[in-house]
């Protein structure tokens, strides 16, 4: 995000060498504060009684079996969001209709939605109070407390993230290319695969990194479905929680560094795919 | 998100296409839409009724959950000022400077977006103990962040920051330095010309950025519940209010509230895009 406008020479618009230097002090000192510092906090205390010991907690069934949860959670519910997000950008962009407007701004709704209440909703339809609690509990059938409920919460907050990147980016694109290849005799799936995919593919990885790495990180949504069932159903941001309270100081903050090294890696991959791919990925990231 | 607005003639709701796969793709977009968002959301909306109006209200006024909501409000519209100001100072430093490192910075911005809440909330947590690398030099000074609404308001702003940033700095890039240029040929100081010439065209941009942190605050939970400490009418938060009602199976006064809060922050943004509407038609 860097801007080619900035000023080589000293011209009527820049700032006073002090006024760059208090603004630039002020903004670092801001960031370092308030975003890094908690930052490194997480790795000093996950590591103030050696690598080894932060290591252990990995060797903890009830850790083994919150690491794979979150996993399986994210590994079920960042392709639901994918197949959703390119059947909607493939509607809302190749064809005209009315009410779309509405539809792109009901597809943005769960990020103004509280992760708390994303979770509640799901306790109100499936819960042992909710609408279908008593017909499932007749059936045998486990949603709130259980993997189907964790996955459809964080389906829920992961919503709108693959959407909102291809949108904008195939609106950009326009419908001709899709048009020729129609026009040429190809089917509907192969035009998709030749023509549309490979024009779009960053911008798909984009907010598949995205999605993926709010759903790994999920808390509150999932805190209020999941029942907090120790190696059943706590995820990893869960398990943190749950160590925390339990004044585990070190395993807590080994998980929440494995969560932390998770996230870094989606920051240095976007940073890549911004500055590598800019023109390709959605267009309100073109500046 | 925009999407490309054809005019379609009356009556028809839909314009013809070369293109395959309209029914397939819709369909499912609506199908899938519906069962996760919809339905689930429209449960929010129906379940507090069983309470009957006056019950509703009567949870709302629960002294506990009044003083949650105040508290998630106030300490949202807090963060979101202070990040408006500091917001503004990192995006005019990223856009307008030059500087090693300024890539990294850049990044850097994006941690709360990245960062899971819960581990924000540890880390915080630990950071403004008493016993912390900052709450041990502040308690000295006699404040204290950890367990009070000061620290609630650490949180958010943690949270709240990116909003600011990111929705300023394509405004910023883009625009042109024309304006400021004449003010400055015109004798305005720098300054001068911020106040009069910048400032008012980065209006629209600083209330989008600080209504999308005010409404990201008010739902936070993960980052704040740990620094907060939970204490009954001083630093509860409403989002909490309905894990404890959930927790207690009142499942009508959890949806009270999400509903409550869902409905505060839906007028609170219809009233800045108004504003920002207006903003603009003054320019």
């Amino acid at each position: 995000m860097t801007t080619k406008t900035a000023l080589a020479f000293k011209g009527p618009t820049a700032d006073s060498r002090f006024a760059r230097l208090l603004l630039s002090i002020i903004a670092i000192s801001f960031i370092a504060l308030f975003l890094v510092l908690p930052l490194i906090v997480v790795f000093a205390t996950a590591l103030k009684s050696g690598f080894g010991s932060a290591l252990e907690t990995f060797k903890d069934p009830d850790t083994r079996s919150a690491v794979r949860l979150t996993f399986l959670v994210a590994a079920i519910a960042v392709p639901s969001n994918l197949l959703f997000g390119l059947a909607a950008s493939w509607a809302i962009t190749k064809f005209d209709f009315r009410g779309k407007s509405l539809l792109v701004t009901l597809i943005d709704l769960p990020f103004s939605v509280s992760p708390v209440v994303s979770g509640l909703v799901y306790v109100l339809l499936f819960g042992m109070q909710g609408w279908l609690g008593p017909w499932l509990r007749d059936h045998d059938i486990r949603i709130a407390f259980a993997l189907p409920g964790i996955v459809l919460a964080t389906i829920f907050v992961t919503f709108p993230f693959v959407a909102r990147e291809l949108i904008p980016l195939m609106n950009d694109q326009g419908r001709e290319e899709e048009e020729a290849a129609t026009s040429l005799g190809a089917s509907g799936l192969s035009t998709f695969w030749r023509v549309t995919l490979p024009n779009i593919k960053w911008g798909l990885l984009y907010g598949v990194l995205l999605c993926n790495a709010r759903a790994m990180g999920e808390f509150g949504a999932v805190s209020v479905i999941s029942g907090h069932i120790r190696g059943l159903t706590n995820t990893m941001p869960l398990h943190v929680e749950v160590l925390y309270n339990d004044y585990q100081y070190v395993p807590a903050f080994a998980v929440a560094a494995l969560l932390a090294l998770l996230a870094l890696v989606t920051l240095v991959v976007k940073t890549f795919l911004e500055w590598r791919y800019a023109d390709e990925i959605a267009a309100q990231h073109r500046h | 998100m925009t999407a490309a607005a054809v005019e379609l003639p009356r009556r028809v709701w839909r314009a013809r296409s070369a293109l395959p796969g309209f029914g397939r793709s819709l369909g499912f977009t609506l199908f899938y839409l519906s069962a996760i968002v919809l339905i689930p959301l429209a449960a929010l909306v129906i379940r507090p009724w069983s309470l009957g109006f006056a019950g509703v209200v009567a949870e709302i006024e629960e002294p506990r959950v009044l003083h949650a909501l105040e508290l998630s409000f106030g300490a949202s519209m807090i963060a979101a000022f202070i990040n408006t100001i500091f917001g503004l100072i990192v995006a005019w430093v990223l856009v307008r400077y030059r500087f090693p490192g300024k890539r990294l910075v850049d990044a850097l911005v994006d941690l709360p977006f990245a960062l899971p809440t819960a581990v924000a909330g540890i880390a915080l947590s630990a950071l403004y103990a008493r016993n912390g690398w900052l709450g041990a030099p502040l308690s000295s000074l006699g404040i204290a962040v950890a367990y009070t609404p000061l620290g609630v308001l650490m949180a958010l702003i943690f949270i709240g920051l990116p909003f600011v940033v990111r929705t300023l700095e394509p405004v910023l890039a883009d625009a042109g330095r024309d304006a400021e240029e004449a003010a400055a040929t015109l004798g305005a100081t720098r300054l001068q010309a911020f106040r009069r010439v910048v400032l008012p065209a980065l209006a629209p941009a600083l209330l989008t950025g600080a209504a999308l942190a005010f409404a990201r605050a008010v739902g936070e939970y993960g980052s704040v519940i740990f620094i907060a400490g939970n204490l009954p009418m001083r630093s509860e938060i409403a989002p909490l209010m309905i894990v404890i009602k959930l927790e207690q199976y009142d499942y009508a006064g959890a949806a009270a509230i999400g509903m409550v809060m869902l409905a505060i922050s839906f007028v609170m943004l219809l009233a800045l895009n108004g504003a920002q509407a207006w903003a603009n038609s003054r320019r």
